[in-house]
């Protein structure tokens, strides 16, 4: 004990002091931009602020409002919406993609690259270009479906699909990231499982459910949380692909169909200026996400985090 | 062994001659298939950016000729690049780029010291920055906006953050809070722990102190690690949108992601010149992917998903 300390007196690390510094500047940025921000969200959600006056305290004035906005049940209905949309065909989706190339064969390499590609590229981008696909005139979707003989959408122009239509571009969007999740959970099953199922007279369908799909779940529940803790957070797709130009930036889409919670949000503060508001929204979320978070932790444990 | 244990699974495996070449068949199909999908709203995009307004009203589904441009014409991106999107790129270049360098020095720096020295508190505060991973952007981003605005001696402001527009529409405001990197630090104390201790010790016999450790022992074995960290936060700073768009008001400081949101905007259903924008956003980021796409996987297999 005594010895070991010595040890790392004599060395340069006296008492953990090196530590401290190595790791000091990183815990400083962390505290101060991510830290304290959760605490002044809290503190704000308490108070009426517009950034002009001081902030107000108004106690539970904001939450309350939350029931009263008739807007916010609609985010949130339209959120879970998203959600529930996107992340149980995208993992599906996201799955098969990795089964698919989980072998060596020739060409792979080309195939998993092509497939990353969409993770690469910006929401902004993306959102733009499927803008133009989804037109209804002249867009390439459009134009498809009636060349074979479907009826046109109007695809984002009306409430019916404008929330899909942001699905479907979304799980587009996401499939390659959540493959290679996928794919290095494939890679860590001993291939011998495999061999004694087949010894055992099981087909490829048997091989996937009873030796594949159970030895996934752990990864099948992170990219689940994960997906699902992104897919509230959706803004950007709203933003670019709903919003009309001249009209007030506010507008959730046909009917509010795609308006969010974040899309609600980011109005309420930087449209309104209503700090405060926008503050205990932001707490709410962040409640809800760490509550998903804190399950996420329990059922994987703490060691596949590190 | 080897023999009698290998012979049943290859008999078992080889079911005929015909049908591997069918199941190869039908894989490379739907690979391709899959495959199309996912580029080929790039490669419209790519085309549609040549093609002038009357390229596009003339397009036809029965028609290939006219999935080309008539003729490759570079119109649409000489006007893009008019409409301020040279300054919106180099903004976004030298934005990523810093940030891209902090995130270096900040997870490598922090990396090591929770992969490799002892100091009281280590584990908790190696929890704490995991779980600030769990932290989505969106609910700290009011409080930001506050906090940036507020920020002492800065924009006019007094030392009590009042007066001015502290940071808001800076580079500073850009940059400094996107420095916090708890995935940098989680992938580099990863690669850090996979070092032989050995290393580190010779290097302790010698009387070296611990930053020189981690400079000259540390570091240059760093390679693959580093890597990993800068093209992954080059592409998430560069692709990033929504703390641009609320902290710039000025078209001088506007971020590449920022301007093409804004020209949407403007351009509702100028579709080639919007396309060249998309591209001139996108293609830098497709490129980076192309050239290093193996440390993209190498990174998500770094910070491992232990299944």
């Amino acid at each position: 004990m005594v010895k070991a300390r010595r040890r790392r007196g004599r060395f340069g690390n006296r008492g953990g002091l090196a530590g401290y510094f190595f790791v000091g500047p990183s815990l400083i940025f962390l505290a101060v931009f991510v830290i304290l921000p959760i605490m002044a969200a809290l503190y704000y959600s308490f108070t009426f602020y517009d950034l002009m006056s001081e902030p107000r305290f108004v106690g539970f004035d904001n939450y309350a409002k939350l029931f009263d906005d008739l807007r916010y049940p609609r985010a949130v209905t339209n959120t879970l919406y998203f959600a529930f949309g996107t992340v149980p065909a995208g993992v599906i989706t996201s799955l098969g993609l990795a089964v698919l190339i989980n072998r060596s064969i020739r060409g792979i390499y080309t195939f998993r690259a092509l497939f990353y590609m969409p993770v690469v590229s910006s929401f902004v981008a993306v959102s733009l270009i499927w803008l133009w696909m989804y037109e209804p005139q002249f867009g390439l979707l459009n134009t498809t479906f009636e060349a074979i003989g479907l009826p046109r959408l109007k695809w984002l122009r009306t409430a019916n699909t404008a929330m899909l239509s942001i699905i479907i571009l979304s799980i587009w969007k996401n499939m390659g990231l959540n493959m290679v999740i996928y794919l290095a959970g494939l890679q860590g099953i001993p291939p011998h499982l495999y061999e004694a199922a087949e010894i055992d007279g099981a087909g490829g369908w048997q091989r996937f459910w009873r030796v594949t799909f159970p030895l996934l779940a752990p990864t099948t529940f992170f990219v689940v949380i994960v997906y699902f803790i992104g897919a509230l957070q959706m803004f950007v797709q709203v933003w670019i692909m709903t919003t009309q130009a001249g009209n007030n930036a506010l507008t959730g889409g046909p009917l509010d169909s795609t308006i969010t919670v974040v899309v609600l949000l980011y109005s309420n503060a930087f449209e309104y200026l209503k700090m405060g508001y926008a503050a205990a929204m932001s707490f709410v979320l962040f409640m809800i996400i760490g509550l998903i978070t804190i399950i996420n932790v329990k059922v994987l444990g703490y060691d596949s985090f590190s | 062994m080897a023999v009698a244990r290998t012979e049943p699974v290859s008999t078992l495996r080889s079911e005929g001659r015909t049908w591997p070449i069918i199941r190869r068949t039908i894989l490379y199909v739907s690979m391709s298939t899959i495959g199309f999908i996912a580029v080929f709203p790039f490669l419209w995009s790519f085309l549609g950016s040549f093609k002038t307004s009357e390229d596009l009203f003339d397009f036809a589904i029965n028609n290939p000729s006219t999935y080309l441009p008539v003729v490759w014409k570079f119109d649409n991106y000489t006007t893009v690049w008019a409409l301020n999107f040279g300054r919106f790129f180099l903004n976004s270049a030298f934005v990523s780029a810093s940030i891209t360098l902090a995130h270096l020095i900040l997870a490598s720096t922090a990396g090591y010291a929770f992969a490799r020295l002892e100091f009281r508190g280590r584990d908790v505060l190696f929890i704490a920055v995991i779980a600030t991973l769990m932290v989505p952007f969106q609910v700290t981003m009011v409080p930001l906006f506050i906090m940036i605005k507020n920020f002492p001696f800065f924009g006019g402001n007094n030392w009590q953050g009042a007066g001015g527009f502290g940071m808001v529409n800076t580079y500073w405001g850009l940059i400094i809070p996107m420095f916090p990197t708890a995935y940098g630090t989680f992938l580099l104390r990863q690669f850090f722990q996979t070092l032989p201790k050995e290393l580190e010790d010779a290097a302790r016999i010698d009387g070296a102190s611990e930053f020189r450790i981690y400079w000259n022992v540390m570091l240059p074995l760093s390679g693959a690690a580093l890597a990993v960290l800068t093209v992954f936060s080059f592409q998430f700073i560069w692709n990033d949108f929504v703390w641009p768009f609320i902290i710039t008001k000025s078209e001088e400081l506007k971020t590449i992601q920022v301007g093409l949101a804004n020209f949407r905007q403007e351009f509702t259903t100028d579709w080639g010149l919007l396309m060249a924008a998309t591209m001139v956003a996108t293609l830098p980021v497709l490129f980076l992917f192309l050239m290093t796409q193996r440390y993209f996987v190498q990174g998500i297999a770094l910070s491992g998903i232990k299944g």
